[in-house]
């Protein structure tokens, strides 16, 4: 603890909740928003039919530590493929982007290829959630940390 | 008013009940504890090890069930209900573009489905035409795709429409889908008295669950009962409305909620029609509902009753319904979706069964059962198959069908669906309070409620109070079992081309002129606030899209975005 950085406050670990595209299924996204939000993350929920555009604009503009998707339509590639493009374009890369919802096991090798951090299949519990957004997010501030001090 | 227990008895029953849990029970208790300290069924009502006469001492066997047919309908809607004919088989069904589900709905009827059920994909439930940029990448997945008259058209080839009845899964563009409907009818030569189905066209579930909206509440409720007033003026046999609380309780409600929250809805509407000038024997026999059948089973059950039951009394008492028709809660049920999980999927065909069991003895009039891989995508020929199946030996193997209401009577599941209305009655009440459903959507008092429920039985799942074969108890490590499901295969970007294609097309060769007056035409009457079905239908036959009349109706009643509370 005799870091100069002890004596800063430390910001609460923040997420973006987001359901992205057009389904209205919103239960899981909200479950999961409160469960993080119960587990001491701050916690933007962006409603539902997000375009990939909308959610990157939020993540910025909020400055997340994680981006968290919820598809339960199916379009899940299509949508996947969109965000991560989108990211890229804004540079953004750094913020890691987990998703939830109705994914059949078979579409996860794909969605990690193209750059999803982590697919959570129908039945993860929250505490495995919680954990693994609270990893990432660790992960992610550790990054800017040593960029800083370099 | 006669009791059917006296004093006498009751007070016997009493006195061995203490005899047996003084002296029984706890021997057994030391011998081995009880599972939990507490039972509750799903709606977290606390149940008891036995049920006898002194839970229902008071029970009026008039009041409170009559017989088959006869208020309070408690037993059922029928005097003979399935041994006349059994419940409806209707699966929801509907996926890719048009030519994919006409042959999805001929393979089920050639297997005996006895009614049909459309599934639309997502763009089509909220009014998107699928060249749509907002539209990309979902045309077709959850359900089929059907932005003209052309589609519908394609859908129902060879299959007659005078013979059939459908259900559209439709709320904010449910006009224009019923429009569709009826001009490909009238094609196909069906007068309008041999058109028969339903529209979902309950606006209000839009804000608590389901979340299709497109318009604001009031605009979206104006636009709903504009679809039933013409409705029962033109097409007599339709259903103009199935007031669902599925959605609500798939959304995370408990069958409390789910019942009370849509009977509020039903009662906004009747209000908002007879504030119309219509008579409610008029259009009350064509209002209909639809539930979930949920895991819990006797709980189920007796919500199916206890809901007959509160409908009857609120179109008599409250509304002065004369005639029997009125007073009939008419529903179709489905299988809940969310019981079903993705570990172990094979053990979703069982409980689909249990929960098709508690319909048939809840006394639906029609029944989707879910199929097995629904957890990860639109069901195969094969595991449909099998859901219809469930029903076909329901039906037909296992006796259930055979006598009316077996579970009235049992101590149990009365005095549970006395419980069920009375807390029902209570959500009812505050929602009277507030004003009303429409009232109370615009305060986000149903969201919020729902909301809270599904957090709190995720918590309970977590916490191992309550238990999902294959996901927190009886799990597997290996997940390789998931991977050996069939999945239904189809080519969406494919589908997604042939749709813009076909949308450009009927785009192209129509009447410029008179698609041009149609669609003004119906931005005036809505602007006037009159009833803008019959310039829908109109619209249509113009080959106007369900995305251009969407937009036209957008620009006069303006869209609803939800405040992101969670």
């Amino acid at each position: 603890m005799s870091s100069p950085h002890s004596t800063k406050i430390k910001r609460r670990y923040k997420v973006l909740v987001a359901k992205l595209g057009i389904d209205g299924h919103d239960r899981g996204a909200k479950v999961i928003a409160r469960a993080l939000k119960d587990a001491g993350f701050d916690v933007v929920y962006t409603g539902i039919r997000q375009s990939p555009e909308q959610v990157v604009y939020a993540a910025l503009q909020e400055d997340v530590d994680v981006i968290g998707v919820s598809i339960l339509s199916g379009a899940h590639m299509h949508h996947m493929k969109r965000l991560i493009a989108k990211l890229k374009e804004a540079d953004a890369m750094d913020i890691p982007v987990v998703l939830g919802g109705t994914i059949p096991v078979v579409d996860v090798d794909e969605l990690k290829s193209i750059g999803v951090k982590e697919i959570f299949l129908p039945g993860t519990s929250l505490k495995e959630i919680v954990e693994k957004v609270r990893e990432l997010a660790e992960e992610k501030r550790k990054k800017e940390e040593d960029l800083t001090s370099l | 008013m006669v009791k059917l227990f006296n004093k006498e008895a009751v007070e016997e029953i009493r006195k061995a009940i203490r005899k047996w849990e003084n002296e029984v029970v706890p021997l057994w208790l030391r011998r081995i504890p009880e599972r939990m300290e507490e039972f509750t069924t799903l709606s977290e009502i606390p149940v008891k090890r036995v049920y006898t006469p002194a839970d229902i001492e008071d029970f009026d066997h008039t009041e409170k069930l009559g017989l088959p047919g006869t208020y309070p309908y408690t037993r059922g809607i029928h005097a003979t209900m399935y041994r006349a004919r059994v419940w409806t088989m209707r699966m929801f069904s509907g996926y890719g573009g048009p030519e994919e589900t006409n042959k999805r709905l001929k393979f089920l009827i050639e297997h005996g489905e006895t009614g049909l059920s459309l599934a639309f994909d997502y763009p089509t439930l909220i009014g998107l035409d699928p060249d749509d940029p907002m539209a990309e990448g979902e045309v077709g997945i959850v359900g089929v795709s059907v932005p003209s008259i052309v589609d519908m058209e394609i859908i129902f080839d060879k299959i007659n429409m005078g013979k059939v009845t459908t259900n559209m899964t439709i709320n904010p563009p449910a006009p224009i889908l019923l429009s569709f409907y009826v001009a490909v009818a009238e094609k196909q030569g069906v007068p309008y008295d041999k058109i028969g189905g339903t529209t979902q066209n309950d606006p209000l579930k839009e804000f608590i669950a389901q979340k299709s909206y497109v318009f604001p509440p009031e605009p979206a409720v104006k636009i709903g009962m504009d679809l039933i007033e013409w409705s029962v003026k033109n097409i007599p046999k339709w259903n103009p409305i199935s007031i669902s609380g599925y959605h609500i309780r798939e959304a995370g409600s408990d069958a409390v909620q789910e019942i009370a929250f849509t009977i509020a809805d039903g009662i906004e509407y009747v209000r908002q029609l007879i504030a119309r000038g219509l008579d409610v024997d008029v259009f009350a026999p064509r209002l209909s509902f639809f539930w979930d059948s949920h895991i819990n089973f006797f709980e189920e059950v007796a919500k199916f009753r206890a809901a007959r039951r509160m409908w009857a009394k609120i179109m008599r008492e409250w509304f002065g319904a004369k005639k029997s028709r009125s007073m009939w809660m008419r529903f179709h049920t489905q299988t809940a979706g969310c019981s079903l999980t993705a570990q172990q999927p094979w053990n979703n065909i069982v409980r689909t069964a249990y929960e098709a069991l508690a319909a048939v003895l809840g006394g639906t009039q029609s029944l989707h059962t879910n199929s097995f891989d629904e957890p990860f995508r639109v069901p195969s020929e094969f595991a449909a198959k099998i859901a219809l199946r469930t029903q076909q030996i329901l039906a037909y193997e296992t006796g259930v069908a055979d006598v009316i209401d077996p579970l009235g009577g049992s101590y149990y599941v009365e005095w549970l669906t006395d419980e069920i209305e009375e807390r029902a009655w209570k959500y009812i009440d505050r929602i009277e309070r507030m004003g009303g459903m429409l009232e109370a959507v615009k305060k986000g008092y149903p969201q919020k409620e729902v909301i809270d429920t599904s957090y709190r039985f995720q918590k309970e799942v977590e916490e191992n109070k309550r238990f999902i074969v294959g996901v927190n108890i009886f799990a597997d490590k290996d997940v390789e079992e998931i991977r050996k499901v069939p999945l239904l295969e189809f080519r969406q970007e494919e589908i997604e081309r042939r749709q813009k294609e076909r949308i450009r097309k009927v785009r192209a060769m129509r009447n410029e002129q008179h698609w041009k007056r149609a669609l003004d035409k119906l931005r005036r009457s809505a602007e006037r606030g009159e009833n803008v079905m019959p310039y829908i239908l109109n619209a249509v036959k113009a080959y106007a899209t369900l995305g251009e009349i969407m937009n036209t109706l957008k620009e006069v009643y303006g869209v609803y975005v939800e405040p992101p509370l969670y």
